[in-house]
């Protein structure tokens, strides 16, 4: 049998009808035919084609279009400011009825850059935009839940002594702010979720979902917390 | 499922509740408007229409039925009861049926919560309470022009297609709650958490505190001979009190509506 006829029998074997009747025509007594060893590989390749391009899209392109990115109104140096001002509490107290500042406003800032004290183009910024023309600055909050949570500082600060990297991380160490990403549907931070599109997480700061707060409710309280506790 | 129930560690657990002095209402309304003003409720034009408006405190009119001169009317203020059961089994009827565990009964503070974001509208909830004190949102909630700006931001606004209903104000135990740890203090003071009905109330009915505390004024209200709780037959053991002189309000109270002569005018 000649390479030309195996290759036409190979082809014939794929089921296509038309070329078997060729085939037929020119051997006139066809051989029973023996399935070839690389068939095994048509299902794995079939599988692959299929899975390749699908996990792709679900863990990395599907992300990236659910996911925007926005810079801060101004690429704050915390490491900086810690050297100046203090612990994490010199800027984000609390006040006197217990509730906590957050981000502090403009005139936290004024305490210090009424007029650019340094060099740093960021500072100038400042001053240009905000500060001369007395608007608040549009910060992104990383941390901002829901509406339907509730969340007291001074439950888990004061009450519950905890420190503010378990939840925020080493923010105060950072010399520059990283990028928001938010989500495009839900607006909500990509912090709340996490980074990890497996859900995974290393550090207690990466994620802040409920069963984030659960988990640590019930490890140190010990009990099953009722909704009301973080639900408003 | 975890066996703990809510609040059963070693932290101290309250009860929450009200007494109402019926003797003292006069069905003014107030407490309803510092109520929808408190809790974001969405009001329409004319609110007056039973059918569509939404109330977590309604204030109900209540006739003994008979012709002058011996006709009497009564008001009964109804915020959510918040049933505990009997004997710490999940026998608050809400609770008990919902299937989406939107709703759950607090051991610690006594109060049945409200977790509108996981509600899905199958209003089971709405069946099961026999004091009709949940409203279900048939319309996404609207604001004339501008007043978002005065909504409560502790409280969050209810989306169409979920069941709400009164939460003894929780969001003002929170804030308290914040500034007794901020104080470095573990216990509130009576007057730290009041809800918004009670405040409003300009007769003073509507008294609010934990029963279980014998300092606070309600621990000595809900002992009133002329104290009762609505409904009290069906075991549902709630913490709103009711306090009335008059015989035929205190039967009524225990009483389906127009049972013998006991009319209820729903106001």
């Amino acid at each position: 049998m000649s390479t030309t006829e195996e290759k036409e029998q190979a082809v014939a074997d794929e089921g296509q009808e038309a070329t078997e009747e060729i085939a037929a025509e020119e051997v006139h007594e066809p051989k029973p035919v023996k399935p070839g060893t690389w068939r095994f590989l048509i299902p794995i390749i079939a599988f692959a084609m299929g899975f390749g391009p699908h996990f792709l899209l679900g863990w990395v392109i599907f992300p990236q279009l659910l996911y925007g990115k926005k810079q801060q109104p101004i690429d704050f140096n915390h490491k900086l400011h810690v050297e100046e001002m203090g612990e994490c509490e010199g800027c984000h107290f609390f006040r006197g009825d217990g509730s906590f500042a957050g981000i502090p406003d403009l005139s936290s800032c004024l305490e210090c850059h009424e007029e650019q004290v340094g060099e740093h183009p960021e500072e100038a910024k400042l001053v240009k935009q905000y500060v001369e023309p007395g608007k608040e600055i549009p910060w992104l909050v990383y941390s901002r839940q829901p509406q339907c949570v509730f969340f007291s500082h001074a439950a888990h600060v004061v009450k519950g002594e905890m420190e503010c990297v378990t939840c925020h991380g080493p923010v105060g160490e950072s010399e520059h702010l990283k990028p928001y990403y938010y989500n495009r549907l839900t607006l909500y931070s990509r912090d709340i979720w996490g980074s990890n599109p497996a859900g995974y997480k290393k550090h207690t700061w990466d994620r802040m979902k409920m069963d984030d707060c659960a988990e640590c409710h019930e490890e140190k309280k010990g009990i099953k917390e009722a909704c009301f506790v973080c639900h408003k | 499922m975890k066996e703990a129930h809510h609040g059963e560690g070693d932290k101290k657990t309250y009860r929450y509740g009200m007494v109402v002095d019926l003797d003292k209402c006069t069905g003014c309304g107030a407490c309803m408007v510092g109520c929808m003003a408190e809790n974001n409720l969405p009001f329409r034009k004319d609110n007056s229409d039973r059918t569509r408006s939404m109330l977590w405190m309604r204030v109900y009119k209540i006739s003994n039925g008979r012709t002058f001169p011996n006709s009497d009317i009564s008001y009964i203020p109804r915020p959510c009861q918040h049933c505990e059961g009997k004997d710490h089994h999940h026998a608050t009827p809400c609770v008990s049926v919902c299937p989406a565990t939107v709703t759950d009964y607090s051991h610690e503070t006594g109060i049945v919560s409200q977790i509108y974001t996981r509600c899905f509208g199958c209003r089971y909830c709405m069946a099961a309470c026999p004091y009709h004190v949940r409203v279900f949102n048939w319309w996404d909630p609207t604001w004339p022009k501008g007043m978002k700006k005065y909504l409560n931001p502790d409280v969050s606004v209810r989306m169409r297609g979920v069941v709400e209903k009164c939460s003894f104000c929780y969001h003002r135990l929170q804030r308290a709650r914040d500034k007794a740890y901020a104080e470095g203090r573990a216990e509130l003071h009576e007057n730290e958490y009041q809800t918004a009905c009670t405040q409003a109330c300009p007769a003073g009915a509507i008294n609010f505190g934990d029963l279980n505390d014998p300092h606070h004024k309600v621990y000595k209200l809900k002992k009133d001979p002329n104290a009762f709780r609505l409904l009290e037959k069906l075991g549902t053991n709630t913490k709103v009190y009711y306090v009335s002189s008059k015989a035929w309000v205190r039967k009524a109270g225990n009483a389906y509506t127009g049972m013998q002569g006991d009319v209820v005018i729903p106001g």
